[in-house]
Formats: structure tokens, C-alpha cells, sequence
């Protein structure tokens, strides 16, 4: 049975076409940084110093997103198994394997510009030990500097005062120095708290648009759906006028479709009827991602919440950017991004999602490629189902490697599922 | 304790085969109302727990001597194997003579394993050991500092006695003694690889895991004292190497013992690392825990772990391999171990500029089956010896 609404038309939202134009500009002037004298600083999602980068008008490149997009458009594959070929074992992420492999090949983006090499690797150490790894192969290949920052792991669910001086003073001696030195510029502090302003805007906005899930039904998904929205905040963009503008638009668009009381768009046009609320924990696939996500909402399931909508910043538990305390601002938000906060308070962030989004189910999906997200989640599953006494599901492939996306089992494991779901909805309804 | 070599290896042999920790509750015994604290690897300060009145116990999971019941179902297949079966001895009450346990940061998956424990064991004193990654005395240093004094707080207020700046001075000058035993022990066998074959070797160091620091100097010391003393053991035509990548999940015995017979002489290596971590005595006057602190900043191992601020993570390795006067390098990691696996294609340039031959294969802790590792040690082994220039 099909949730989705037959013959829709698929017409794109002003936020898609925003969202393209800033990240074709982005790319654009990547490609040209070399010839403009821009400085290009690679660096990662969770933990990233966007604003503090803006304030020295550096490019960021994030190896991350242009692994997701090359997995995307097919391309990860052959990168994958380049990186291979030089020695990279088959057991580690791909997400690493498939930049060193698009490196190998000439370093050609996935918009298919090239991308300029760094000139610093600004390594924002946060939440997973394989980004320490990444930057250090990166550095071997480019020979540039690193500034490293290390964000100390929050396993006891609270950011002590010594873990805040800890990154602040490592913003203070270590990243800022190196980004003066890098560009020749000085520290504005005035210029970051001014960015920082506009970061909140696009948070609020933000917020509001992961929120409006609580919906029934919901106007948008938050997994499948929410890869998009928060691809600016989470990159290139967050303190931009441009993020501000995209945010305020989409926002306005998803609470049009809550006041008409319409369902998620999805790549075949909007959802009809809502027949399952689920939440979801993990990243997704990339390589298959349409396919994925027409398993979901071929069957009406809506993702209501996902956590990793969360791995750039919490803003739904009340994080904002806070242009008074800059420095001690960009520490706390490095600290409680998602995959840098402990299992036990993962775990109550996702009963606390199913609970406030009004979920019918949860659902794993667990990647081969990253054990900060995936080692504890078999626990995770249990303790969920325990506590709010709903089943879990558990499916597993992969980020960007082709290879361990089983089409037919995942599919024969998400509609088995969701057929459990409606038999205990069903017993429910008989009781 | 005895001083022969039979007996020394008989004893190793059965606290490595201790997998209920019966060593621990009769050292708890002997120590009424003190408490044992586990640790993963790699390094974790014991000189605070032994100042603590408490004894320091090293858990690198069951080996190849447990069958995994319960661990499995907590992991997929993809991830190492070392958690689930920590998981499995803590499950089936192998642990329960500890009474508290500290993770240190080495991997995503060690980390994990912290929150896992929380919620698995919610009654046990559980630690995250987040060790800096910033090397600036005043940064870094100031950090870890903390760090180490949260702990001896903890410790002391959840049952520990003394700890006192007096008492971790005396804990620390234990170490340092300790230390220099092992290094001691490394160099000896470096001289003389046959007198100290490397599953023998690895079992005496094993104990070092369970093992009060003090009964475990003897240990070493009596064991460097009585295998040369064993006449039958005469060097062999083996090819010198170093092994590298087996600091968190242990190599099974079976897998040193095929790697001497395919004609290698282990000259240095990382398993067990944590016991040599600091690589230079900590001051005893002063503060104990700056001291402790910068000890971990100054002279800390190379490991794939720790970051590497000068960018060169080869040059460690090529100066190993030049100290020991080794000939090839074997990397031996652990299958799905992201640090090992994700560092080696750092290290064998490095080792190709100098033209060092290596080569690398992947173990679990609990593999059974060494005919392919065998074969290739030995064509390693071969090569070097027919063909190397050195």
C-alpha cells in the first residue's frame, strides 16, 4: 500500500532552489579560491567553527559532505576501492577511503570542480577518533598544517568547567593563531559575535522546522527529509545572510503545509496519508539514499525525529550560539553535538524523541563504516524498547560504500516491521 | 616467589589463563575492604589507583580461552572484537571482582563501550580516561591535570584510602621502578631474541596486567635473570623484526609462537603497551599529579592513538626498527581496528623511504587458524634473510 499521494506533481520549494544556488556558489568559488587568493580550510561537521572561519572570509571544504554527495551521485564506489588499491585496509570508513580516493583521482568535487588543496586542516576532533586519522593521512597528502582541537567527550552527560576552559584555551592558542597566520588577518571578536547573531537566527528557524514533526500529521520528515534542511547550518553557511534567508524560507514554507495540514514532499511528490511516525537513529545510507527513502514513505512511514539531524548541534534541546560568550559558545557547541555526548544520554535523547514526537516505532539504521554511531547501538535498541515498551527495528548497510547496500533485505526488513507495527496498532485498536 | 624459569612461566601461564580473576579476589582477600579497578588499554594512570590503596587491573578481553555467548548479541559483525568479549566476561560474573572500571580514549569503540558499561552495570564506579590531545603544558597539561585529580577525588571518596600527594609519590616511584623493569626486559630481549621466545615473553609481561607492580618487578626481573639461562635455547637464523598494531586486542599466543616458527625473532613490539607507556621516570618531588601530567605530555609512547603534532608518524617506527637493529616490520592489527588499520598506510611510506621490508596481515583475538599467517611470516622471513640489504 502506497502513502504516497498518486500522480502528484513534484514542484520544488523556494528553499530547494535557494539551497542549490548556495551550494553551487560554494563550489563555484572553491574552484576559483586559488586564482582569488581565498583561503581554504578543510575541516568536519560535528563540532565545526563556521562562524570563526567566516570571520577570517575563509572557504571551508568539508571531506564529509563531499563524500555523502559523491555517494549520492554513484561516484563513492570508485573511490572507495582507489583508496584501496594504495594500501587503505577494507575494514575502516569509507567516508575516509572515499576522499582519499576522489584525491587519488584528481580531487574533483562532487559537483565535478575541482577542489583547491587546503591550506590549513583545521581538525575539530569531536565525537569520532577516525576524523583524528582522516586529517592526519590528509596532512601526509598535502603537507599542510594542522590545528588541531580537541573536544573533550561528554560520557558523563555534562560539560565540566576544566572541558570548557580546556577547548577555549585551545581556540585561544591553537586554532586562532594558526587562522591568523593562515590568511594574515587578525581576530575580530566583533566580527564573530556578529556572525554569531545570524547563526541564531537560522537556529530558531531551524528548530522550528525539526519541531513542526510533532504535527500530527507531520509536514516534513525529519531523517530523509531533514538531510536537506540542515545541510546549510551544518556546513559552509551557518552565520550567513544567506543561511538566514534559507532558513526564514523554509520555515515559512513548512508552516504553510502545517496550516493546510499537509504531508511530507517527497522525491515522487507529497505523502498522502501518514500511516506510521517513526524515529530514527544513525546516519544514512548515501549510495541508495532515494531507494531508502521510498521504502519509508512507499509504506506512509514518516520519520518524525532522527538524531542525526542532531550530529552538527542540538538546537532542539536549546543550544544557541551566544555572540556574549563567543569563544565559550563555540566550546559548549562542540561538546554537545550528538556523537560527542555519552550512550546513556543518547539513549534518553531518543526516548525523549519518541515519547514528544508521538512516534509508533523507532528504527536503527546501523553503518558499518562508523562505530562512534554504531558500537552500543544493539544495547541502545534494548534499553529504548524497555523504556517506552514500543519494538525497535535494526537494519544495517553502509555510508558511501555501494557494497553493503543489500536493497532486497533492508526493504524485506523495514516492510516487516512496519507490518509488526500495524498488527500491535491493530491489537491495540481490538483490546 | 620462585626464581625458576619453570616456575616463573607457570605462574605467568596461569594468571593468563585466569579468566574469573581468582588473582584479584585472593589479592582482595589478603586486603580487606580494599577495592581492584579495571582498565582498557592503552594507558590509564595506575599510580593514582595503587596511591588509592587499590589494585590496577588490566582487562584486554578473553582471548582465545572464552566462547562468546552473550557479547555477541551487543555488537555487529563489523565491529573488533575485543568489546564483546569484555562484554562477555563482565556478563558472565568474570569481572565481578572489580569494583570499578576506566575506559581510556583510544577508539570510538573503547569510548562506546563506556556508555555501554553505564548502563549495563549502573551499580559500578565507571570512568571515561579522556586523555589529552593538546600538548601545551599550560593547555593540554592543565586538562589532564584535572583530569587525573577528578579521579584521585573519585577514588578517594568512593572507598580509597590514603592517595595523598605523599602516597602517589610512593605509587609513582613504584612505576618508575616498574618501568625500568620492562624496559629492561625489552632490551635484554632484544640482545638475545632466542633466550626470550615471544610467547614466553608476552606471558610475563601479561601478568603485569594483574599483578601488584611490585610482585610483577620481581616477576620480570627473575624472568630477564633466568632465561638465558637455559642453554638449550641457541639463536636461530630468523629474520629480526618489529611488530606493530596489536596495542588494544591481543594476539593470541598461537600467533607469536607461528610468527618464531616462520622464522621471526620479535625485537620489539606494542602489545601490553600501557605498562611502558611513559617512556621516561615521572619526577617524584613536586606536585605528583603536574608531574604525573606532564610525564603524559613529554614522554608518552608513539601510538596511533595519540596525535602526532609534528606530523611525522613514521619516524618513531624507522628509529625503532634502527634501535633494535631490525630488519622488517610486521604489521599485525586487529581485523576492524579504525587506529591500527588507519595508520598504517602512514607508516609504510616512511618505511619504504628507508627501504625497510614489511608486511601486514589481520588477527582476532580468538583466531585458531595460523597456516596462512604462517606461510606468509615466512616468505617475510625468507625474503629478508635472502634477499634484504641490509
Amino acid at each position: 500500500m502506497s502513502g504516497r499521494m498518486p500522480n502528484a506533481q513534484v514542484q520544488k520549494d523556494r528553499s530547494m532552489h535557494l539551497q542549490k544556488q548556495m551550494i553551487a556558489a560554494h563550489y563555484e568559488a572553491l574552484e576559483r579560491a586559488p586564482q582569488e587568493g581565498r583561503k581554504v580550510v578543510y575541516t568536519f561537521v560535528p563540532g565545526n567553527l563556521a562562524e570563526l572561519l567566516l570571520c577570517f572570509d575563509i572557504l571551508p571544504v568539508l571531506p564529509e559532505i563531499n563524500a555523502l554527495q559523491s555517494g549520492m551521485r554513484r561516484l563513492s564506489g570508485s573511490y572507495v576501492s582507489e583508496a584501496e588499491k594504495h594500501g587503505h585496509s577494507e575494514d575502516v570508513c569509507t567516508y575516509v577511503k572515499c576522499d582519499i580516493g576522489m584525491l587519488k583521482r584528481g580531487n574533483i568535487g562532487p559537483t565535478g570542480r575541482k577542489l583547491p588543496p587546503p591550506d590549513l586542516l583545521l581538525l575539530s576532533y569531536t565525537g569520532c577518533f577516525t576524523f583524528m586519522k582522516w586529517f592526519e593521512l590528509l596532512r601526509q597528502e598535502y603537507g599542510c598544517p594542522v590545528a588541531m582541537l580537541h573536544v573533550p567527550y561528554q560520557a558523563q552527560g555534562r560539560i565540566e568547567p576544566h572541558h570548557l576552559q580546556y577547548v577555549v584555551e585551545q581556540l585561544r592558542s591553537e586554532v586562532i593563531p594558526k587562522l591568523e597566520e593562515v590568511t594574515g588577518s587578525r581576530y575580530d571578536e566583533d566580527r564573530l559575535r556578529e556572525l554569531m547573531r545570524r547563526a541564531v537566527q537560522a537556529e530558531d528557524d531551524l528548530v522550528a522546522v525539526l519541531e513542526s514533526a510533532k504535527h500530527v500529521p507531520s509536514p516534513i520528515d525529519g531523517y530523509f527529509g531533514a538531510v536537506y534542511y540542515i545541510g546549510p547550518i551544518f556546513s559552509a553557511f551557518r552565520g550567513t545572510e544567506q543561511a538566514v534567508d534559507y532558513y526564514r524560507t523554509l520555515r515559512q514554507e513548512v508552516e504553510e503545509r502545517l496550516r493546510q495540514g499537509l504531508g511530507p514532499v517527497t522525491p515522487e511528490g507529497p505523502l498522502g496519508e501518514e500511516r506510521f511516525r517513526l524515529v530514527v537513529e544513525g546516519p544514512p545510507n548515501w549510495t541508495h539514499f532515494r531507494e531508502f527513502w521510498k521504502m519509508f514513505y512507499e509504506e506512509g512511514a514518516v520519520v518524525v525525529a532522527s538524531t542525526y539531524a542532531k550530529v552538527g548541534g542540538l538546537y532542539d534541546r536549546g543550544f544557541r550560539h551566544d555572540p556574549a560568550r563567543p569563544l565559550e559558545s563555540l566550546a559548549e557547541y562542540c561538546m554537545g553535538c550528538y556523537t560527542n555526548l555519552g550512550l546513556p544520554s543518547r539513549v534518553a535523547l531518543l526516548e525523549s524523541y519518541i515519547r514528544e514526537y508521538r512516534a509508533d516505532g523507532f528504527l536503527i539504521h546501523s553503518v558499518k563504516s562508523c562505530n562512534s554511531f554504531s558500537v552500543g547501538q544493539l544495547l541502545m535498541l534494548r534499553q529504548l524498547e524497555e523504556r517506552t515498551g514500543i519494538p525497535g527495528g535494526f537494519i544495517e548497510s553502509d555510508l558511501v560504500d555501494p557494497r553493503y547496500f543489500s536493497a532486497a533485505n533492508i526493504k524485506n526488513r523495514v516492510e516487516s516491521y512496519l507490518q509488526m507495527l500495524a498488527q500491535k496498532r491493530r491489537a491495540r485498536e481490538q483490546a | 616467589m620462585a626464581h625458576d624459569l619453570a616456575s616463573i612461566l607457570r605462574r605467568a601461564r596461569a594468571l593468563h589463563e585466569d579468566l574469573d580473576l581468582e588473582s584479584v579476589r585472593r589479592w582482595k582477600e589478603a586486603h580487606p575492604g580494599a577495592k581492584a579497578i579495571g582498565h582498557m588499554p592503552i594507558y590509564v594512570p595506575r599510580e593514582i589507583i595503587h596511591a588509592a590503596g587499590m589494585l590496577p587491573v588490566g582487562i584486554v578481553g578473553g582471548g582465545d580461552q572464552l566462547e562468546i555467548i552473550r557479547g555477541d548479541a551487543y555488537f555487529q559483525s563489523y565491529i573488533c572484537h575485543i568489546p564483546r568479549s569484555t562484554i562477555e566476561l563482565a556478563l558472565s560474573g568474570r569481572l565481578d571482582a572489580l569494583d570499578g572500571m576506566l575506559f581510556p580514549s583510544i577508539c570510538d569503540v573503547i569510548r562506546n563501550l563506556s556508555g555501554m558499561w553505564r548502563m549495563l552495570f549502573p551499580e559500578r564506579y565507571v570512568r571515561y580516561v579522556d586523555v589529552p590531545q593538546n600538548f601545551d603544558p599550560q593547555v593540554g597539561g592543565r586538562f589532564w591535570r584535572r583530569e587525573l585529580e577528578a579521579l584521585r577525588d573519585d577514588l578517594q571518596r568512593w572507598g580509597g584510602c590514603g592517595g595523598d600527594d605523599d602516597a602517589l609519590r610512593r605509587s609513582i616511584a613504584v612505576y618508575n621502578e616498574h618501568r625500568r623493569a620492562v624496559r629492561r626486559l625489552y632490551d635484554a630481549r632484544a640482545e638475545r631474541p632466542w633466550a626470550y621466545p615471544a610467547p614466553e615473553m608476552y606471558l610475563v609481561l601479561r601478568a603485569g596486567n594483574v599483578l601488584p607492580p611490585e610482585e610483577h618487578i620481581e616477576m620480570l626481573e627473575s624472568y630477564r635473570a633466568a632465561a638465558p639461562r637455559d642453554t638449550s635455547r641457541t639463536p636461530k637464523d630468523h629474520a629480526r623484526v618489529v611488530l606493530r598494531g596489536a596495542f588494544c586486542e591481543q594476539p593470541p599466543l598461537g600467533l607469536l609462537a607461528t610468527l618464531e616458527r616462520a622464522g621471526c625473532y620479535i625485537v620489539d613490539d606494542d602489545w601490553l603497551l600501557g605498562l611502558r607507556w611513559l617512556l621516561e621516570d615521572v619526577p617524584l618531588s613536586g606536585d605528583p599529579l603536574d608531574n604525573l601530567a606532564q610525564a603524559y605530555l613529554r614522554a608518552s609512547a608513539p601510538a596511533p592513538s595519540r596525535y602526532e603534532p609534528s606530523g611525522d608518524r613514521g619516524r618513531a617506527l624507522v628509529d625503532t626498527v634502527r634501535r633494535r637493529r631490525a630488519e622488517g616490520v610486521i604489521f599485525c592489527a586487529p581485523s576492524f581496528c579504525d587506529p591500527a588499520l588507519l595508520e598504517q598506510p602512514m607508516l609504510v611510506p616512511a618505511l619504504e623511504r628507508e627501504r625497510i621490508p614489511y608486511t601486514q596481515f589481520k588477527y582476532a583475538e580468538d583466531t585458531g587458524q595460523f597456516s596462512a599467517i604462517r606461510e606468509q611470516a615466512g616468505t617475510f622471513s625468507d625474503s629478508i634473510r635472502l634477499w634484504s640489504e641490509a
